[in-house]
């Protein structure tokens, strides 16, 4: 009888602390989406951040969010897979290999705010980069890096056995069937990872306060001149990016209407967050039916 | 004759040449170069790795050390003191133990939240409604694990500082608010890890203690936890490393006031928003500046303790 009502009782305890992680969520992106939506309009999405006065949008900050993004992911991605093909094919279990394994485990648990510190000296302080768009790209770099070695490591070793000994018997070298074979047949689960990895850099800011700034140059978005001081795609100049801008105006910002751009900003990142979560989801499914013919 | 012998031996040469050429396609398809161009190239990008890696710890080290070895300041006076005040010209002192304390009772705050409702959670999903909890619950800790830490930050300030404030007095600033924030923030973490613990224990020890006439609640305090402890206690640990670093949702709620503080609902400060505040303003190479990468040394020092002490812990639990 006894232990009954204490088996009753510790479900129904587990179940709410199920139900409160749920419960969480749903208060969290409800309650941003429900604050930031009546901001959300074309012309906060399309307008320049302002200093002193209410109104100010988010126009140059989105655009510096998705080029950082941009230009991580080029370097991230043949990096990663680099390294997730040496940790699935070609390491063999020796010293160096549990070496680069520790490598991988403390670059993956290094807070961001020390990797943007690595950032500041190396990038910003050594090479004389400054507060650009590259050193936070290659902060982010580091940041990203282990995520998708992991990722493509874990889809390389879930093709199966047979395919790399087929493609061995037909007499290829082990490069070309890695090329030709397991990267394809591991491709929807690196692109799903990816996309994931994608989701973490948008919305990383630590990172990013002392590599590319806290303050974006006028951009002029008619001048497509990469060398150009003022142009979008000028990597050498600083950039403050969404999930940055969200920590400014809350930090130390004057202007009247700072919660409520806060707010907005942060609905459109966890809205990109969302669209970046989905899709991965559902691109990875259909390039898997898609390859498989089923 | 002469023409039509032309004619074959041209043909004979196209011939040929296709041959050669299918020939040469062939061959680089087996070629040991492309191996080894490739071969080359992988272990390139994994050095470039390992070499990020060393970078990091070396140069922070070298940067985080200065502060004792240019400026000259006594390391157990910095670990100890208690005062952190570098405007004053006269009596400069650099007592960073507000911070490393402040750092610690929100980590551990921040575990001692997170660790219950995550491992329950990780119970629902894996004990009690094996199907539809997992399905439920899976797409809740994945998007929660991608939202980005300001947004955390942001909601700590609009809802649970004033929160506290109603309840408690005071500003509501403070290592309990960012304790709150934390925690929900690794709360996925911990779920995710935990979930993956519990179901790695064999499903045969379940069903012996059933057949003794155990209830599921003794099943899974008798057999299911004791089993798995070392897994849940590694996933708490990679929970409070997280929380450890994280710096603008806790800058956010805490405060920010550099001195000891007498309660949880009062301002303080942590290592990492010390970092976040005054980094960009100092000039480089000044003493304040060196003080900071100090502070940064120790976080890195710390995220190295917490690694090895995921490895113990992960060893302990192969062995059992």
């Amino acid at each position: 009888m006894n232990s009954n009502k204490a088996n009753r009782m510790s479900i129904f305890l587990i179940t709410c602390c199920a139900v409160l992680m749920a419960g969480i969520l749903l208060g969290l992106v409800g309650y941003i989406l429900y604050q930031g939506f009546s901001h959300i309009s074309l012309r906060f999405l399309t307008s320049d951040a302002s200093a002193f006065l209410a109104g100010g949008g988010i126009k140059n900050q989105l655009w510096n969010s998705f080029y950082i993004l941009f230009i991580t992911m080029l370097f991230t991605v043949p990096l990663g897979i680099a390294g997730g093909i040496y940790m699935a094919e070609y390491a063999k279990p020796n010293k160096l290999t549990g070496f680069m394994r520790s490598c991988l485990e403390v670059l993956s648990s290094l807070p961001s705010i020390i990797v943007g510190m690595f950032g500041m000296l190396v990038f910003v302080n050594f090479f004389h980069w400054e507060y650009s768009i590259l050193s936070g790209a290659l902060a982010l770099t580091v940041f990203n890096l282990p995520v998708i070695v992991r990722v493509c490591e874990d889809a390389l070793r879930s093709v199966p056995q047979d395919q790399r000994l087929s493609g061995l018997a037909l007499g290829l070298t082990k490069w070309h069937t890695i090329k030709k074979v397991l990267l394809p047949a591991a491709f929807p689960g690196i692109l799903t990872g990816l996309i994931l990895s994608a989701g973490r850099v948008f919305g990383e800011s630590a990172a990013l306060l002392f590599t590319a700034g806290l303050s974006t140059p006028n951009l002029d978005f008619t001048n497509w001149n990469p060398l150009a001081p003022n142009s979008p795609l000028n990597v050498f100049r600083s950039a403050e990016t969404l999930s940055v801008h969200i920590w400014a105006v809350n930090a130390d910002s004057i202007i009247p209407d700072a919660k409520q751009v806060a707010y907005g900003a942060a609905a459109v990142l966890v809205l990109c967050i969302l669209l970046f979560n989905v899709s991965a989801r559902c691109l990875g499914r259909l390039v898997e039916r898609k390859m498989t013919g089923k | 004759m002469i023409v039509k012998n032309g004619e074959s031996s041209l043909d004979h040469k196209t011939v040929n040449r296709r041959l050669i050429k299918e020939n040469v396609s062939y061959r680089t398809f087996l070629s040991r170069n492309s191996e080894n161009r490739g071969k080359i190239l992988i272990f390139i990008c994994a050095s470039l790795i390992m070499a990020a890696t060393m970078s990091i710890t070396l140069f922070l080290t070298l940067q985080g050390i200065r502060s004792f070895t240019v400026d000259g300041l006594n390391p157990i006076k910095f670990l100890t003191g208690i005062h952190w005040n570098p405007e004053s010209h006269q009596h400069a002192s650099y007592g960073a133990l507000p911070f490393i304390f402040g750092s610690f009772t929100v980590t551990i705050l921040a575990a001692l939240i997170a660790a219950p409702i995550g491992i329950g959670s990780a119970l629902f999903m894996t004990e009690i409604a094996k199907t539809w909890g997992q399905k439920m619950l899976q797409p809740v800790i994945e998007i929660l694990v991608g939202i980005p830490s300001v947004v955390y930050g942001l909601i700590g300030l609009s809802v649970i500082v004033p929160f506290i404030r109603s309840q408690f007095g005071g500003l509501g600033f403070g290592m309990l608010a960012a304790a709150i924030v934390v925690g929900i923030m690794i709360l996925p973490t911990v779920a995710s890890l935990a979930a993956d613990a519990i179901k790695s224990v064999p499903d045969e020890w379940r069903q012996a203690s059933y057949a003794l006439g155990a209830t599921k609640w003794q099943t899974i305090y008798k057999v299911v936890i004791p089993a798995a402890l070392p897994s849940l206690l590694t996933a708490v640990v990679l929970g409070m490393a997280r929380a450890f670093g994280e710096a603008l949702a806790v800058q956010m709620v805490i405060g920010n006031a550099k001195v000891l503080p007498h309660s949880l609902i009062e301002p303080a400060a942590t290592l990492t928003t010390m970092i976040t505040l005054s980094m960009g303003h100092t000039t480089d190479g000044s003493v304040l500046n060196d003080a900071l990468w100090s502070l940064g040394l120790i976080l890195l020092i710390m995220t190295y303790i917490f690694i090895i002490l995921i490895r113990f812990l992960s060893k302990r639990g192969r062995l059992s």
